[in-house]
Order: structure tokens, then sequence, then C-alpha cells
């Protein structure tokens, strides 16, 4: 009766009228038991190699979004952790341009290649957030825009004659840059946050860490973790969606130890010890953005880009955009909105 | 037209009579401190007058959960040689940290102004033995180090607290900056302090040559970006003031790391006393005139608390004296250009019955 993609974990889903949008959809689960008594070798295996092939030729999206009051460093940060010139400060932005009024989303796409491997990047900016006087629902622009990409995919995906692969504009990954006041979070950051964990994957991190010495800076991440913890904020990666004991540990020992990472960026290099590093000259002596005794930027770096990108991207598909659709299939009793139109149009193209 | 003494008087004395007597009574200083929190307010004044007066038990903002902003005010006693200093700081924990910032200088403007207020009541009352003097002669503000600009909350505040007090904008935790990302920053905010037209504290210009070539190094390196600590750490076989980090150890009296010393050199031991001055003859004296004006200009006295306020009689007459002298003026002035119209009139008359001729 309804015009969805026909997978057995969306019809148990639909057919609860989930009351909480937030229940957990079931995920795959991985395999139990495993035969190990093979008779001869079949090649199943040889998948992994057909995929790594796939997705070397297809490429795949990541999109990341930025958020923080402006001048804590996050265009920066971004070019750092790519390599490259991939944020707005780099596609003609003028450090003396004015605080816009209200929020903006700005989004900037980049197609990089690595080992043969096509990402196209897209960097979501957001000036302006936290800048003003009154700062009441800053955040609403950005919810809004989040929700936007994931009814965007709704539609796409909801659509009778579908393209072959949905353009994925959805967010997958957004990093709210804490000032280092040394003290506490603001209350905006919990407001943000509060919030945005509800549709986002969020990851904290400390923006201009070298303001802090080692001490204040083990003390801050200490007092953030708790004020998290106590506010009730699920940043990624979220313990609930933890998927065996393997996952859990590894977490954990990110979530209790290592998070939110104190970052540094820069993309300017220095002779440091005869080797060419990142990082930031001051009078006092050379900061390396990617030493592990100077500042989390490698932990980030790796905790992002190597091991959980597409962690973060399942995460936003399998959870966050199902909460969406959930809610929005509930809200039209079942049926998606515009489904008649959409079904007109692309009949029309036929 | 100076004249030449024939022998030795000994007026040259009194400087030293001033400097003995006021060293008996001691110096009394006000200074406010403003910024968001985390922008190590404390620790630079702890740093600036060398005590805790902000001890690590001092409830730090994350404490202290205030829905509004707060102006709290504690003194100190500091005595070096023989001169004693009764220090007031007056903190205003809560600004700029709310989310709904608006109107968050009201407080820090209404405790200026009854400080004014307590003065003038003070100076008009019949016995003036005993005239505390707790009006805020400097206002610290501390702009946060994001190497952009000033933030709408800065330009909001400093354009309506300028008038009423000596700014000196700082900028705090340096140490975030490399020394071209300072350099630009400084300009930015220097630009857009003129563009605004807000008037910071202005270092008053000498005779003395020396004394302004040192005026204008630290003019150049306006607004001041300092750095705090009174964490001493060995440095080369020397003790100094600084904060540790991995790489290398930021010096708190080091020239070349931050302003510090320029800083601490110039509120303490060059100006001090020329803030106290120009808080007295200008930021108090406009509020003063504009309390006094609104209490006679309408007949009625708008103000709530009335004090012993009389306006001087000489003043009304001066008054009177002067709108006379206007209305003339004005009469004069009005009648001038009727006469030129007339002359006009008549000339355009003549020219035309000229003509018919």
């Amino acid at each position: 009766p309804h015009a969805g993609p026909v997978e057995s974990k969306n019809e148990a889903a639909m057919s609860e009228l989930v009351p909480e949008p937030r229940q957990k959809p079931v995920v795959p689960m991985k395999p139990t038991g495993i035969n190990t008594n093979l008779l001869g070798y079949i090649g199943i295996d040889t998948i992994i190699e057909q995929m790594r092939k796939k997705t070397m030729k297809t490429g795949f999206d990541f999109n990341i979004m930025v958020v923080g009051q402006s001048g804590l460093g996050k265009s920066t940060l971004v070019n750092t952790l790519f390599k490259s010139q991939v944020s707005r400060k780099s596609s003609g932005w003028n450090r003396e341009e004015k605080i816009p009024k209200t929020v903006e989303i700005k989004a900037i796409g980049h197609v990089i290649e690595e080992g043969g491997v096509k990402m196209k990047l897209t960097v979501i900016d957001t000036p302006g957030f936290g800048d003003q006087i009154n700062n009441e629902n800053c955040w609403e622009p950005i919810e809004k825009y989040i929700n936007e990409q994931y009814e965007k995919f709704l539609k796409e995906e909801v659509n009778i004659a579908r393209k072959k692969r949905i353009p994925d504009t959805r967010v997958h990954c957004c990093l709210y840059f804490i000032s280092p006041t040394g003290h506490s979070l603001r209350p905006l950051d919990l407001e943000f946050m509060k919030h945005l964990s509800k549709v986002v994957n969020i990851i904290p991190v400390i923006a201009k860490a070298d303001t802090m010495t080692l001490e204040e800076k083990t003390e801050f991440k200490q007092r953030v973790r708790k004020e998290l913890e106590v506010n009730g904020i699920e940043f990624y990666p979220q313990k609930e969606f933890d998927e065996d004991l393997e996952d859990k540990t590894e977490n954990d020992k990110i979530r209790q130890e290592s998070m939110p990472f104190a970052v540094v960026g820069s993309d300017k290099e220095y002779q440091v010890n005869g080797k060419r590093v990142l990082g930031r000259k001051t009078p006092w002596g050379i900061i390396e953005v990617e030493n592990l005794t100077h500042c989390e930027f490698a932990l980030l770096r790796d905790f992002v880009i190597r091991t959980h990108l597409q962690d973060l991207k399942e995460v936003t598909h399998n959870i966050h955009y199902e909460t969406y659709r959930a809610k929005r299939l509930n809200d039209n009793g079942g049926l998606p909105p515009m489904t008649v139109e959409t079904e007109e149009n692309h009949e029309s193209n036929l | 037209q100076q004249k030449n003494l024939e022998g030795y008087v000994g007026f040259a004395n009194l400087p030293n009579q001033v400097y003995r007597k006021s060293v008996k009574r001691g110096f009394e200083f006000t200074l406010m401190v403003v910024g968001e929190s985390g922008l190590g307010k404390s620790t630079l004044i702890n740093s600036l007058f060398l005590t805790e007066l902000y001890s690590p038990e001092y409830p730090g903002p994350s404490h202290r959960i205030k829905k509004t902003v707060q102006v709290e005010q504690s003194k100190v006693l500091i005595k070096e040689g023989g001169v004693q200093l009764l220090l007031t700081i007056v903190d205003t924990p809560g600004f700029g940290d709310a989310v709904d910032n608006s109107n968050c200088w009201q407080p820090v403007i209404d405790y200026i102004d009854s400080k004014f207020e307590d003065y003038l009541n003070a100076e008009s009352r019949v016995n003036r033995r005993q005239m505390p003097d707790n009006r805020v002669q400097c206002c610290l503000y501390f702009i946060a180090p994001s190497g952009h600009g000033l933030k709408p909350l800065d330009i909001e505040f400093m354009k309506r607290l300028h008038e009423k007090v000596n700014i000196i904008p700082l900028i705090a935790k340096a140490d975030t900056l490399t020394p071209e990302e300072c350099q630009q920053f400084k300009k930015q905010i220097m630009k857009e302090i003129q563009e605004h037209k807000i008037k910071i504290y202005e270092f008053p210009e000498t005779d003395d040559e020396e004394e302004n070539k040192i005026v204008k190094k630290i003019k150049d390196r306006l607004p001041l970006a300092v750095v705090g600590s009174n964490t001493i750490i060995e440095v080369n076989g020397k003790r100094v003031r600084g904060r540790q980090y991995p790489w290398g150890v930021a010096e708190v009296e080091n020239g070349e790391h931050c302003d510090f010393t320029i800083l601490r050199n110039m509120l303490i031991r060059t100006h001090m006393q020329d803030l106290k001055d120009v808080t007295n003859n200008v930021h108090y004296e406009n509020y003063r005139s504009r309390k006094l004006a609104a209490v006679t200009y309408n007949g009625v006295d708008n103000n709530k608390n009335k004090g012993q306020l009389t306006k001087s009689p000489l003043a009304q007459m001066e008054e009177e004296r002067r709108e006379h002298v206007a209305k003339m003026k004005k009469m004069e002035m009005e009648m001038e250009q009727v006469f030129e119209m007339k002359v006009k009139e008549k000339v355009q008359k003549l020219k035309d019955s000229e003509a018919e001729v």
C-alpha cells in the first residue's frame, strides 16, 4: 500500500506505527555462527576485493558540517583534515568579511582523490552561528538544513523511477567547535548539542587547543565530558549504536578518554628537526599539528577519516535518516506527501 | 612673564610635600574587568598585582551559574615601599555568557552611574570630611582572540560605555595567536573601533620628548595582547612567570611574547594618576552636568534619588544671560534679513522705473 523500498526492516518499522520516532530500527546483524567446515575454497572472501573495486570506480560522498562561533579555526581545521584548500576560507572568502546577521548555510563541494579512490567531499559551513548578541534559536536554520537533506533523499527513494545512485547530500558528520575557555561548556553549546544530537552525528572538538597547557586540557576535557553526560547529550559514537562487544570496547575508550578531541589546525609548513611539518610558529616554539604530544589533531583525523568514515555514513543512513523517514511517513498516515506529484513528474520523463 | 628670583624661596619643595601627604593618605584605585567567562580575567588581575585576589578556590564560572549579569566588587590593600594602594576590582560575571545577551551591559552601566551618583551626593553634602571615591577609573575590556575582528557584543558594549568610563581594550589569551595573526587582528580591531567612533582611553601627550616616544610605542601596539600567569617556570636558568606548553614556555613578562609588561607599566607605573584625572574631569563631569541639567530644565525634579542638590544662583543667572544674548542675536539676524530684503526690493523698483523711462 505504500510506494517505499521493499525491505524487511522497513516493513517491520512501519507496521508498528512508531509512537516515538527514536526507536532503534533493526540493523542487519552479523551472523552468529560461522561455518568453518568448508570442503574447499569457494572464493566468498573475494567479495571484499570486488566491493573495493566498485567503491574505487564509483567513489563516494562525504558531507561534513562545521559549527561554532567565528574565529574558532573551523575553516583551517577542515583544510588541515583533508590536506587541501576545501573550506569556505579558500573559496574567495575574505578574512575581513562581516559577520552575517543570521546563520547562513554554505556548502562547498570538492572532489579529492587518493590511492585511486575518489571522494566527493562537501564541507558545510555555518557562518553567523553564535556570533550575535542574541543567539536564541540560532541552531534552527541548521536543523532545518539537515532535515531538508533527509527530505531530499526521502523524495528520491520514494520515486517510482529512482536514480541508480541517489545523490547523498545528508550531513554525515557535524563537528561542533567548543571554545577553549578552560572552564565549562557555554549555555549555547549545550542548547545546540541537545537539539542536534538527535538528528545528526555530532563530534565535539575543542578548538584552538594551543591555548591550554596539558593540565588545563585534561581538566577541561573531563569537565566537558561530565557536562555532556549530565545533560544527556549523546555524541558520536553513540553508546546505543555499538553493535558488538568489540565496537563497545573500542568506542568506550574513545568516548571516555579521547573525546572531545583538543585540536589545532594549520595549513602552513615549517622545518622541525629536518622534517617539514604542519604547524604554528610562535616566539616560544613551533606547535606541530600532527604531533600527538602537542595536540590531538591526528586522533581526530584518524577517527573521522581512517577508521570511522564508513560508520559515520552508516549511522546517518540507518539511524538518523530512518528516524526521520519513520516520523515523516507516520505523520502523513503512512503515505509520503507529494507522492502523486513526483510520480507524475517521473512518469512524464519516461 | 616669569620673574627671576633673587634668592632661594623654597617652594620647589612643594612636590615633595604633596608626595609625602599622598603617601600618608594612601592611594585608591578602582578597576573594572569585563569580558566573557574563560578569557583569563582573574588570572590577569592576579598577575598584574602579584596577588591571589582570585584564589584557585574562587568559584569559577563553571560553579556560578547565574541567569543575569552580576557586578561584584572585591577590595585588596597592597603595600609596597611605604606606599599603600587600596585596590578595588569590579568583576562582571555572566557578561556575554548567555544565549541571549541583549542588554547584558545594562547592569554595568547602572553600576558605574550609581558610583557617580554616590560621589555627587557626597560632594554636595555639608560635611565633606570623608569622601570615599568608588568611581570606576578604568575598565579593562577583554576581547576573545578569534583573530578575525570585534564581535557585535564588543562593539555594542564599547559604544555604550566609552563616554562613561576609560575603556582599555585587551586581547585576551594572546598566546593563541602567532605574531602575524596578532598584528592583523590588532589592525582589524583598531579599524573597527575607528569605524564605530568608539573613544577608547587616549594616552595624553606630554611636553617630554622621551615620554612621547614611549607613548607612541604604546599607541602602536593597541589593543594590548596579554597573557597572564603567576606560575614560575625555569627557562634557560632564569625563573620567569609563564605558561608551560609541550612546545615551549610563553613568558608573561617577555615583550616579544605579549604586551603584559606594557599594560602593567602603563596601568600602574605611569598612567594610574591620569586615569583617575580623566575619570574625575571628563567622565564624572559629563555625568554631573547631565544629571544637574535634567533637574533644572524641567523645573521639576526628574531624578528618583534627589540628594541635597541645589542649583547655584550664579549658574542660574549665567544661563539666563546666555539665553538673553542668544535671543538678541536672533532678533538682530532677523532684522538684518528684513533690511536686506527691503533694499533688494527698492533696488529692483528703481531698475524697473529706469527701464520704463
